[in-house]
Formats: structure tokens, C-alpha cells, sequence
């Protein structure tokens, strides 16, 4: 039995709206009931509006809830909120906990008194992250002037400074290039192995999801509509892949090959689309049944993002 | 014992900072100083076509206004940026303060310094000396202690107000303008001599939001005037208890807006 992280029995949240004159409830989270253990990666995905925002906020103190319990590290988030972020770290894509006028170097050493670090500490775990996340080459930079993928790996540094048993990514990697992305990630997947850290992120990207997370919840309306492997997602949903090949000369539509379903062509047939099912058949096989139809010239396997699996998950609900 | 080395590294950033851009520095300074300027020229101009206002003549005022300006631009230093709140609000960055092992008022107070307010302080400090100088003080050890008393007192009313302002934020939408007409009316009408107020606005400066307290008052204790009828003698005493008067709404005004942020019920 692992140390439980984060607990929540029934958490919901409700908030008050004004509508022209009258006022309604509208409900972000209905009722998560969801345990973490220690060391997990866990993706919350789901639609925008579907409370994972709301929920972030209920788990370190920031909202209180409308009903429901929910503990973070073993402490209640309101009443322990000073005590509980000593223990969590939480990024936000969107907003930033540096001071946009100062180098990178100062904002650290500051959050390294905010969280009254020891100096040994706070030059241990500086230099950690600078060599890790690579912030060498721009930590005498002030905040304003780094481009975003370094201005990402800097508020990654901030929220991990103190070293936080849980850290929370609220959409990590929107806006980044292939690169940037890869580096964080290889950088949350190191920082887990290497110090056992509890991971959660939102994010609408599938490669966060693939790469980083072991387990996924999946919510709709405030409630989990989902909780487990990606594979298993796949499977609940049919998480078909689609081939797209290229072709030599206009051929006439592929809607016999083997385990796929001819999806549509393009170009009088230079190019065509297959959707197969990974569990039954593999993008090798169906090239190999292709190759004496057609010349290839090139080809490309789309995976289902994870807009669609949502999406096909709320569809099947409805 | 609480931790002030968090406080302290926040505050030290921020004076660099301002340090750093020091053309930008010196141009709030000396606006900062101009305004000062024009508003203590106001008083004098006053006084071109008026002998005597509120039972107070110019000398009298003078200090009056150097009271007041000294104490409401070092509480403006220290305390003048919560009245950004709205814009945290908007951009989601009073979050940060929650994920922060500190109080958030503190942080919120702590989280900026306006130097170029020490302008607007030495404005109030020529007037103080200038108006003191003026005026037949009656000096002694009690003279020199109510000084100090409403000095102190009124850089914590005048604090006590920007807090308020500040809690208010939570439940106004965009509600920087009404807390405003309170704050900074306040900071004018504390300049001005009470007796000339209107009913309604001795209840709200005097009272309500204790500007009188921070200069008209004590003031008036100090030389020995008479003062409204309203007011029994020595009040200018009570300057101390103005200022946790105001400072108890502030608290009051701050923990109901956080409460209503989270949504913990007001």
C-alpha cells in the first residue's frame, strides 16, 4: 500500500452566476470521488468547462468546496494551506509565478526564501534543475525577454524549487514547439524516477498523455467519467489509427485491403486514407498488403488526438 | 517568531528594480513631487481670498496638510499597490499567493514598494516643519508625543484604508474607481480642516473612515483651538484608537472578500 496523495470523496464545487437579473448555480465539479498514490503520473483530461481547473483549485487550497471532502499530501487545503505548500508545486501555462522584471537567477533565489530553503538546499537544488531543464544559458536573463519554451522551463524550476511531494501542470506544454515539449517531458519523467514525485496534468496534448502519464481520468460535467490506462481508453472508445498514403498515380479507391476501412481519397485517388484498429492488425501489415496495389510515395499514421477521445467518450454518453 | 526573510527578498527585488530603471525613477520622483507641489500651492491660493478656514488660518492648515501628506505618502509606499488586486484578480496571479506558505495579505503588502513616494513624503515633511515653524507651538514633551502619536496613527489609518480598498476588490467587479473616491477622498479631505465639512462627510471621514484623525484633530489639540462643536477637547489624543478602528474594518473588509474569492460563504 502506497502513500495516498491526493483523496477526494464526493468533491464538488457549485458557483453562483448572474444571469441578466436572476442568479443561477452552476455546477463545475458534481462529484469526484478519486485517490492518487504517491509516485503516480496521473493526466486529468477532458473538455474545457469540464471543472479540471476547478479541481486543481479545490486540491491546493485556493477554492473552497461545495460539498465533499478532499485531502492533498494528508492535509485539508483550505485550513492547511500555508503547511500544504510546502508539499505541492503547480505550474500554469498560462500565468506565471516569476517576477517578469528580474533574471531568472533572482526569482529563484527569492522562491528559495519564500520556502525558506537552507542555503545548502537551495544551491543543491538550483543547480539541479538548472543543469536538468537547461536554464544555463539564460539565467541571468529577466523573465520578460526569454522566449516562451524558456520561460516554461523556468516556471517548471519555480514550482519545483522546494522539491513538492505533488506537482500539479496545468496545460505544461501549450504553445511549445516539438522540442521544447520533448524537453520537459524528459525532464518530468526523470524528476519522477529520480525523487518519486507525484505527477497531474491537464492537458489537451496526446504525446503529455502518452509519455508521461500511467493513468488517466477523464472527466465530463465535474463527474469522472473515466479512470485508468490509456490503453484501456483506447479500448473503450476504439482508438483507431488512420493510414495516410500517398501514391505514385490515381488509383482507384482502397476499400478492400485487409482489417482497415477506406476513409476517403483525395486527388482523383493520389492520396487515400485508411482507419485501422491497432489491436487487430499493424501499420506494417497494411503497408505490406498495400505494396503490391500501389507505388508509395509517402505515407503518414495519424493518431486519434485527444480532442477526439473525448469526444468519442461524451458521444458514446449521450 | 515569524520569518521575515521571505518578506524581506520580495521587497529587496523590488527596490532593485526600480533602482535598475533609474531615468524612468527619476521622472516618477519628480512628477510625484510636482503633484505634492501643486496641491500644497492649492492651499496657499486658498488663502489669497480667505483669512481663516474651519476657525483655522494658513499657518494652521499648512501643518494640517503636512500631517497628512507625510502620513498618507509613507502609507502609499508601503501599501499603495494593493490596490492592484483587480489586475491579480484578472490575470489569475493571486493563485500564486495561495500556493505560497505565506499569509496572503502579508504577501499581497509586501509584493511591491513605490520609492517614488518618498517625493511626495518630502512635500509633506516641508510642509510638517514648515507649518510648525509657522505656527506658536506650545512645545514640550507632550507636544513632541502627540506628533510622533499622529504621525504613526495616520500612516496606519491611511494603510488601513488601502487595505480596505483592497478587500473590497473581491466583491466589486472593477470596483477600483468607487474604493478610489474613498481612498484617495480621504487623503484630501484628512488635508482639509473637519470644521468645514458637511454633516454627511464628518460621518464618513470622521467616523466611518477616520481621516480626521490623522491631522485635523491633532492639530487642533496640539494649539490648543477650538474645534467643532461636535467635538469634545482633546480628540486629537485619540488618533491611536482611529487607527485600529480603521484597521479592524480593513481586516474585516479583507477576510470577508477572501472568503467570498474561495467561496466559502461571506
Amino acid at each position: 500500500m502506497t502513500d495516498t496523495i491526493v483523496e477526494t470523496e464526493a468533491l464538488g464545487r457549485d458557483f453562483r452566476v448572474r444571469d441578466g437579473l436572476r442568479r443561477r448555480t452552476v455546477v463545475a465539479v458534481e462529484e469526484l470521488t478519486v485517490r492518487i498514490g504517491a509516485g503516480e503520473a496521473v493526466g486529468y483530461i477532458g473538455a474545457n468547462g469540464a471543472g479540471k481547473s476547478t479541481t486543481i483549485k479545490m486540491l491546493t487550497g485556493i477554492l473552497v468546496p461545495t460539498r465533499g471532502s478532499v485531502r492533498t499530501c494528508g492535509l485539508q487545503p483550505v485550513p492547511d494551506r500555508k503547511r500544504l505548500a510546502r508539499q505541492v508545486g503547480v505550474v500554469f501555462g498560462q500565468r506565471t509565478q516569476l517576477w517578469w522584471d528580474l533574471p531568472v537567477r533572482d526569482s529563484l533565489r527569492i522562491l528559495a526564501a519564500i520556502h525558506s530553503l537552507g542555503t545548502t538546499a537551495e544551491r543543491e537544488r538550483t543547480d539541479e534543475l538548472v543543469e536538468r531543464l537547461e536554464l544555463g544559458e539564460f539565467l541571468g536573463t529577466p523573465v520578460r525577454q526569454l522566449s516562451l519554451g524558456q520561460r516554461m522551463r523556468a516556471e517548471v524550476a519555480a514550482a519545483l524549487l522546494h522539491s513538492p511531494r505533488l506537482v500539479i501542470l496545468d496545460e505544461p506544454t501549450i504553445g511549445l514547439d516539438v522540442l521544447s515539449k520533448q524537453r520537459l517531458r524528459e525532464f518530468l519523467v526523470a524528476e519522477r524516477r529520480l525523487h518519486g514525485t507525484t505527477l497531474m496534468l491537464t492537458t489537451h496534448d496526446m504525446g503529455d498523455v502518452e509519455r508521461l502519464c500511467d493513468r488517466i481520468l477523464l472527466a465530463d460535467r465535474g463527474s469522472l467519467v473515466f479512470d485508468g490506462t490509456l490503453a484501456g481508453l483506447s479500448r473503450t472508445v476504439g482508438a483507431e489509427r488512420v493510414l495516410v498514403v500517398d501514391l505514385a498515380e490515381p488509383t482507384p479507391d482502397l476499400d478492400d485491403v485487409p482489417d482497415t476501412r477506406h476513409l476517403g481519397s483525395e486527388g482523383g485517388g493520389l492520396r487515400q486514407r485508411l482507419g485501422f484498429d491497432p489491436d487487430v492488425t499493424t501499420a506494417a501489415r497494411v503497408l505490406a498488403a498495400l505494396s503490391g496495389r500501389a507505388e508509395l510515395v509517402d505515407l503518414a499514421v495519424e493518431e486519434p488526438d485527444v480532442e477526439e477521445i473525448v469526444r468519442r467518450v461524451y458521444a458514446a454518453r449521450r | 517568531m515569524v520569518d521575515l526573510t521571505p518578506y524581506r527578498a520580495v521587497l529587496a527585488s523590488r527596490v532593485r528594480a526600480q533602482r535598475t530603471y533609474r531615468a524612468n525613477f527619476l521622472l516618477d520622483l519628480s512628477s510625484s513631487l510636482l503633484v505634492g507641489l501643486v496641491e500644497l500651492a492649492e492651499v496657499w491660493v486658498v488663502f489669497r481670498s480667505v483669512d481663516s478656514l474651519g476657525g483655522l488660518d494658513l499657518a494652521a492648515v499648512v501643518l494640517v496638510f503636512g500631517l497628512a501628506d507625510l502620513s498618507f505618502s509613507l502609507a502609499d509606499l508601503a501599501f499603495g499597490h494593493c490596490d492592484t488586486l483587480p489586475t491579480y484578480l484578472r490575470a489569475g496571479t493571486l493563485d500564486v499567493f495561495y500556493l505560497r506558505p505565506q499569509p496572503l495579505l502579508l504577501q499581497l503588502i509586501t509584493s511591491d514598494i513605490s520609492l517614488r513616494r518618498l517625493a511626495r513624503a518630502a512635500v509633506g515633511v516641508a510642509a510638517l516643519v514648515a507649518g510648525l515653524a509657522m505656527n506658536d507651538v506650545p512645545w514640550s514633551a507632550g507636544a513632541v508625543a502627540l506628533l510622533v502619536l499622529a504621525v504613526v496613527s495616520g500612516i496606519a489609518t491611511f494603510a488601513a484604508m488601502f487595505v480596505w480598498a483592497a478587500g473590497a476588490q473581491f466583491y466589486l467587479v472593477d470596483g477600483a474607481e468607487a474604493t478610489n473616491a474613498f481612498v484617495y477622498g480621504g487623503r484630501y479631505a484628512a488635508s482639509q480642516p473637519a470644521s468645514v465639512w458637511s454633516r454627511p462627510l464628518v460621518v464618513v471621514f470622521g467616523f466611518f473612515f477616520p481621516m480626521a484623525f490623522t491631522a485635523y484633530l491633532p492639530v487642533v489639540t496640539l494649539l490648543g483651538l477650538p474645534g467643532p462643536d461636535w467635538m469634545p477637547d482633546g480628540l486629537g489624543w485619540c488618533a491611536p484608537l482611529a487607527a485600529i478602528w480603521a484597521w479592524a474594518l480593513a481586516l474585516t473588509t479583507w477576510r470577508t472578500g477572501v472568503r467570498h474569492y474561495q467561496g466559502g460563504g461571506g
